[in-house]
């Protein structure tokens, strides 16, 4: 039997969401991407695989993370808000998981494939550092050397994460390449795995890539809507009004959103990094303030100029800065089923302090974006509707660029 | 017939490899490009590969990295390159050209706006490294459909089973990537070449030309003894570097590699039959 009306059946046989994914790699990379696939498939079909991998998440990742009804930031915004508005908003505790981010979920799936592919050495991409210390994390576990690349410019902004890796045991490479963030990281990650495909497989951190990767980080991610679905429907008997989850690359968003996609009722809200504001041009909004182009594998919305030359992407926070977005959110973009906005440095800035104070949690830069967006949205909808919003990271990692950011020396 | 099929011929008839010649345009300036061309053509290239640089370029080592940005930092554009394109033509009308790069500054108007601009500036070729035959409708059919001849890439790690898939659409001629790796790094043991271009040629008829790591003109004479055409890009794009940065004329340094590597491929196989 075929399904109709399913959002959740994507990509195609290629790799394609409507016009967008696909694998734009080069020729020595093809056989081995075909071949992750292939075994992808085997892997999801296989009970063993599925068991080792639940029993990671359970016991080495802390899975179910928590979903947390803040009821002071939802009373904080509800005084400012005109009577009777303010919605219930829930938070995804991942920054709850070990490593601080919701990085690992897909890092632990990676490497479980990695190894039944019989690979023997791990390489990664990492912006803020996060994913390069998921993918540390799980190389130690695992037994596996692992070469971090990240931008050079990113090993100056995070040098706490770049310790946690080097710690694990990962060689962390400094790429000083073009714009020498994430994208050039990228690049010099696909260098290495290029020269190197016969032992080496590549973790990416985030829902984009050539195919299979978007589709694969996004089940692995998946959990995050799964387990949210059920705790909303424990705690209020129903599903939630929306969704809000920060955009880097997309994983945690897709990861949250994806579970809830055949759910009319349910919208859905993408933040996207506006950095100093869109008309400025040192934004991060690969769909607000992009076009699609082909980037990094996959056929996506890009920041770029006329003659399709990448543009640099800026935000605050590490993580977001990344000049594209994964393929399925440009496609979810484009027939209207996800909303896609922006929130500024300033913005995201306030809503970091606005969580630390109302809830006792400091939050990562990026999730602090969504919650900027939560706060915005809270004050417009119902007091009885309710919000999930994903808080994918906490912010220890961001303490130093926050203190800069507010004028305080430490 | 294409301009690169003739070329091909011609060498073949004249019982040698083609000569081919990569270089970034616009490095280090669109202005400069014009006499780098023409010193490639003057010391004895065959075919002309003329880099499109972008920010990116994922398949490429640091010599390659650097002149496409040296010549995004000169102000480089798409027009420029196809000025510098159609300038050639004119000056040099049997001599094959062929557009090398990535996807996105192909594709960025359009593949049929870019496959038919080609075609009237007088582009023989393309060769894009991001666009396999799997997402051949990209790029392929606008190229085929306005007679640009679309040059596939066939690696170490493309098996008898893909090589059908790499050939099919392919055209003016196959472009052997002798590593599995990057532009400017080491080069395969003679023996994997020879094995993998006999394999090469026993699926194909289009001429197989090998390159990624030929830098000397011993290594292309080895080459040029069992491949239809080498390539050489890197070491050509370093000599461009290095003559810049010294102050000097980058023309120069470019005839003065290419006639060496041009001797060397002219002269392989009857050397090694008098030896
Ligand atoms: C905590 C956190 N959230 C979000 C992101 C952005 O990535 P993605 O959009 O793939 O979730 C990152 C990336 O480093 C991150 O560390």
């Amino acid at each position: 039997m075929t399904i109709a009306n399913t959002l959740r059946a994507q990509p195609d046989a290629r790799g394609h969401f409507g016009q967008f994914g696909g694998r734009y790699v080069a020729e020595t990379l093809m056989p081995l991407i075909l071949e992750l696939e292939k075994e992808y498939r085997r892997a999801k079909a296989d009970p063993a695989f599925e068991a080792e991998l639940d029993w990671l998440m359970k016991h080495y990742v802390g899975r179910p993370s928590p979903l947390y009804y803040a009821e002071r930031l939802t009373e904080t915004i509800r005084q400012s808000a005109p009577a009777g508005h303010g919605a219930k908003i829930y938070l995804k505790r991942d920054e709850l998981n070990h490593t601080g981010a919701h990085k690992i979920n897909n890092c632990v799936g990676q490497i479980l494939l990695a190894v039944r592919m019989g690979k023997t050495r791990i390489i990664a991409e990492t912006g803020a550092g996060q994913h390069g210390v998921a993918t540390a994390t799980v190389a130690a576990r695992f037994g596996l050397p692992c070469v971090v690349y990240m931008g050079a410019r990113d090993v100056e902004r995070q040098s706490p994460n770049v310790f946690r890796m080097k710690l694990l045991g990962a060689e962390v490479r400094a790429v000083e390449s073009g714009s020498r963030t994430l994208k050039d990281a990228m690049n010099e990650a696909l260098r290495d795995w290029v020269a190197n495909v016969h032992d080496t497989f590549y973790i990416i951190g985030t829902a984009a890539g050539p195919h299979p990767y978007p589709e694969l980080v996004r089940d692995f991610q998946s959990v995050i809507g799964h387990e949210a679905k059920a705790q909303i429907m424990e705690m209020e008997g129903r599903l939630p009004d929306l969704l809000v989850a920060a955009i880097g690359g997309g994983s945690n968003a897709i990861g949250l959103f994806h579970p809830f996609l055949d759910d009319p009722d349910v919208a859905m809200l993408g933040i996207e990094a506006a950095g100093h504001g869109l008309d400025t041009g040192a934004h991060a909004a690969s769909l607000t303030g992009g076009e699609p182009g082909v980037l990094h594998g996959n056929r996506t919305f890009l920041l770029q100029d006329e003659d399709g030359q990448i543009t640099e992407g800026h935000s605050i926070s590490a993580g977001l800065d990344y000049p594209g977005i994964g393929p399925e959110h440009s496609w979810l973009h484009d027939i209207g089923r996800v909303t896609y906005e922006s929130v500024t440095d300033r913005e995201a800035l306030d809503a970091f302090q606005l969580l630390c104070r109302t809830e006792g949690i400091i939050p990562a830069l990026e999730p602090s974006h969504a919650l900027s967006a939560v706060a915005r949205k809270a004050r417009e909808m119902k007091a009885d509707q309710i919000i999930i919003a994903n808080l994918c990271g906490r912010g220890d990692k961001d303490i130093f660029t926050v203190a800069s950011a507010l004028g305080v020396a430490i | 017939m294409s301009r690169l099929a003739d070329t091909f011929a011609a060498c073949a008839k004249e019982g040698r490899a083609a000569l081919v010649t990569f270089v970034t345009g616009g490095d280090p300036s669109p202005a400069a490009t014009p006499a780098i061309l023409d010193a490639l053509v003057a010391g004895g290239a065959d075919v002309i590969e003329l880099g499109m640089p972008f920010t990116d370029p994922m398949a490429d080592g640091p010599a390659i990295q650097q002149a496409d940005i040296r010549s995004l930092q000169a102000g480089t554009t798409t027009r420029h390159l196809l000025d510098i394109a159609k300038g050639f033509r004119a000056r040099h009308p049997t001599v094959p050209l062929v557009l090398m790069g990535y996807a996105n500054p192909m594709v960025r108007r359009g593949a049929q706006w870019f496959a038919e601009t080609c075609a009237e500036v007088g582009v023989d070729g393309v060769i894009c490294v991001d666009i396999p035959p799997e997402e051949d409708d990209m790029l392929g059919a606008a190229l085929r459909a306005a007679k640009v001849d679309l040059v596939r890439l066939a690696t170490p790690t493309t098996d008898a089973a893909r090589l059908p898939a790499v050939l099919d659409g392919c055209s003016g001629f196959l472009y052997y990537v002798s590593v599995a790796g990057i532009t400017g790094m080491q080069q395969a043991a003679q023996t994997s070449i020879e094995q993998a271009v006999a394999k090469l040629k026993a699926g194909t008829d289009l001429p197989v030309a090998v390159g990624f790591g030929v830098r000397t003109p011993d290594q292309a004479a080895a080459i040029a003894r069992v491949a239809d055409g080498v390539v050489v890009g890197s070491a050509i794009v370093e000599a461009i570097a290095e003559a810049h940065e010294a102050g000097q004329d980058p023309a120069v340094a470019v005839r003065s590699i290419v006639s060496g590597l041009s001797a060397a491929v002219q002269t392989a196989r009857t050397r090694e039959q008098a030896a």
